[in-house]
């Protein structure tokens, strides 16, 4: 193990020597941009001799291709993380943290999006990247060809999410103080040509040229010849399916492959519908639609890109949940005791057996047995997507009733109530190890 | 912005046309008066602000802008840019695609072997590579776009249809991701897509798997099975075999992105007419 990992160091060095002088190039940079701007010089210098101990110190330690001096996260750390995310509670651990973590970032928003303090946060992941790089287990998910976009999506959500946060923060500043926002303050318009076109040319080189090197420093991936009988461990949807693949753990195929994805690409398309609010259009603005922005945030930022990363980098084989730094070991075993509402209703709760038709009796006999086994789901499914709208349109959301009509109230409600089953149902997985609300094996109707 | 130093460099100061008599004409005024340049190109040098609006409404390929647009509109922070730099992949997408049709056939036979040949023995054989991350690279940029337009409030009124046409080419842009896939004819392919197409068997009522499915019967026999349910519209077959591998290719050449390029000219052209770039209106 020793040589290999002599052998694994040896290769990853110089990648890992250009990625540290170009952190150092980063703050240099932005130590140059602060100097000439005369705003913050011992920022400047600050940022300076950051970039200064990137190509001073972890350059070169991670030059020499030693492994006692290639910097890497320390195994204590590694360690925390894989216990915390590779247990049997990774799933919760990893959903309930980041979900603070959003929380933390929306609450304490006028702190998180001040320059400086996005900068180190910049800093910080990349150095946690770079660090965890020395790790076979870790380099092996994150450097594989088809899962680097994925890292560059998270980085690039994180730089356009603070963008659009500062706007907003900056905007609703303005707004609190009656002024206009940043959008209105900018009356003058210029010529297409050339302010437009040729910052489209300038972006269309710029791309070419990022496209160039990047398809010639990673080769597409190319695995063995295809072989319908070689099912292989995991077996991966391609990544941008990853949300939806994750979500077969909390439901069956017919609901996360099907009538999820088509309600996802139907409620997006109903949100300029649905969304009555006039303000905010056509500028950044937290304040003044808080409700879309946070239901729209936790649609896209929570359930989709969170659950695609946690497919992509922590599901290993037999889609168990692994750290991050741990072993993809086929044999980890993981203890499924789930059950079904109905199991729970009659042979915990009743001290009875499942009711069941007698054989040789007809459909409709056979029917009526299902409906009497499952009555307790089928009633709080009914009500949660029946009953729970027109209470909610009398009670919380009443003001949104009232502006919004019943046609358009009921559609938005039953949309989002089909959204939160979602984290409900991970919930109960995770609590009381529920499997199925309603359980109908016989129609293929599980819920 | 300095445009006349930067942009306006090297031409002279009459719109070009009337290179003054006398003065030594540079390389570049000689070209650009030569019979050859201006009869392909329509207009003088747009130097001064009328040619400037000329030669957007007079070009073909530059018609697609307004004269002018607000300042505010195109300035990087506000815009990311992502709606275009989705559509240049688009481009990017079809100019690679084309040439490695070329070279590329769908058939149990040499699928593979061609993509492998690409990869080690082929000149240009980055082409691959150049669509495969351009692909990825487009599914990233038009969830970045959709993320702007929505922060900013982009989809209110009047704006509301051309958000819907948005959100057809955003699936369009996966399903043509997702064909593609296949192609290569690696584990990588045919395990993702059968992952993937697995969920269509559960579709309620169509599938054989799916919820509903009893109730499609005639005189007693099942119409739903696993050779006429929704997945065997998919793949055409009971697996993912070469018939799936035609379907996918004619799909991911042909028709998603002709369906995805008529959708774009819609989505251009309600840009447009729905009030210009995003922006407060």
């Amino acid at each position: 193990m020793h040589g290999n990992e002599q052998v694994f160091i040896e290769g990853i060095s110089p990648f890992l020597g250009g990625y540290y002088v170009a952190l150092a190039a980063m703050n240099f940079v932005a130590g140059y941009w602060l100097w000439r701007c005369r705003k913050a010089t011992l920022q400047a210098i600050f940022w300076f001799f950051v970039g200064l101990g990137y190509v001073g110190y972890l350059a070169p330690m991670a030059l020499s291709a030693d492994p006692h001096w290639v910097p890497s996260m320390p195994q204590v750390i590694r360690d925390t993380v894989n216990l915390a995310l590779g247990g049997s509670t990774g799933a919760v651990v990893y959903s309930v943290g980041l979900l603070v973590l959003l929380v933390g970032l929306f609450l304490l928003r006028r702190f998180f999006v001040q320059g400086p303090v996005a900068w180190a946060l910049l800093n910080l992941s990349l150095l946690a990247l770079g660090l965890s790089m020395t790790d076979y287990n870790f380099y092996t998910i994150a450097a594989k060809p088809d899962n680097v976009p994925i890292v560059g999506l998270v980085f690039l959500l994180g730089f356009f999410t603070w963008l659009a946060t500062a706007r907003a923060v900056e905007n609703d500043a303005r707004t609190a103080r009656g002024e206009a926002v940043l959008e209105y303050e900018e009356k003058e318009t210029v010529l297409v040509w050339p302010d437009l076109v040729y910052t489209e040319l300038i972006c269309m080189i710029a791309l070419t040229a990022f496209l160039l090197v990047w398809g010639i420093a990673l080769q597409a991936p190319l695995e063995e010849p295809a072989s319908s009988v070689k099912t292989p461990n995991p077996s991966k949807a391609p990544w941008y399916f990853l949300g939806l693949q994750e979500m077969l753990v909390y439901f069956d195929p017919w609901m996360a492959g099907v009538v999820m994805p088509s309600l996802i690409i139907v409620g997006l398309m109903a949100i300029p519908y649905l969304d009555f609010n006039p303000k905010g259009s056509g500028y950044f603005t937290i304040v003044e639609r808080k409700f879309s922005y946070l239901t729209f945030q936790f649609g896209f930022l929570f359930l989709w890109v969170t659950l695609i990363v946690l497919g992509t980098f922590l599901r290993g084989p037999n889609w168990n949940i692994f750290g991050p730094y741990e072993f993809w070991d086929v044999h980890k075993v993981e203890a499924l005791n789930n059950v079904d509402l109905s199991q729970y209703f009659w042979i915990s709760g009743m001290n009875m057996a499942l009711p069941k038709a007698p054989p040789g009796s007809g459909g409709f006999v056979q029917f009526l047995y299902i409906l009497q086994r499952e009555w307790l789901g089928i009633v709080m499914i009914l009500a949660y997507l029946v009953l729970l709208p027109p209470l909610l349109a009398t009670t919380v959301f009443r003001k949104f009733f009232l502006k919004m009509g019943f046609l358009r109230f009921m559609v938005m409600s039953n949309l989002l109530l089909i959204m939160m089953l979602l984290p409900i149902k991970m919930v109960l997985r995770w609590t009381v190890n529920l499997k199925y609300i309603i359980s109908i094996p016989e129609y293929f109707l599980n819920f | 912005m300095g445009r006349s130093g930067i942009f306006g460099a090297g031409l002279s100061k009459d719109n070009g046309i009337d290179m003054a008599s006398g003065d030594k004409q540079s390389l570049g005024e000689m070209i650009r008066n030569s019979q050859i340049w201006k009869s392909i190109f329509r207009h003088p040098a747009p130097v001064d602000r009328r040619n400037r609006i000329v030669v957007v409404l007079t070009n073909f390929f530059l018609h697609l802008h307004p004269v002018s647009v607000k300042k505010q509109g195109i300035a990087l922070s506000y815009t990311w840019c992502m709606g275009g730099v989705t559509f240049f992949l688009f481009l990017v997408e079809t100019v690679t695609g084309v040439l490695l049709m070329f070279y590329y056939r769908p058939t149990l036979e040499w699928a593979y072997n061609d993509i492998l040949s690409l990869r080690d023995v082929t000149s240009l054989g980055v082409l691959r590579e150049l669509h495969r991350w351009g692909a990825h690279a487009m599914v990233i940029t038009v969830w970045l776009h959709m993320y702007r337009v929505f922060l900013t409030g982009s989809y209110k009124p009047p704006r509301e249809f051309n958000w819907v046409v948005g959100v057809i080419l955003l699936l369009l842009t996966l399903l043509l991701s997702f064909t593609g896939y296949l192609l290569p004819w690696d584990q990588l392919a045919i395990w993702a897509i059968t992952v993937g197409s697995n969920m269509a068997r559960a579709t309620p009522i169509l599938g054989f798997e799916g919820p509903g499915q009893q109730l499609l019967t005639l005189g007693g026999i099942d119409m739903i099975t696993s050779g006429s349910d929704a997945r065997f519209g998919l793949l055409g077959e009971r697996f993912v075999g070469e018939v799936t591998l035609n379907r996918f290719y004619v799909l991911h050449c042909i028709a998603i992105p002709l369906a995805a390029t008529f959708l774009l000219a819609i989505h251009f052209w309600r840009i447009r007419k729905d009030g210009g770039i995003s922006g407060p209106l």
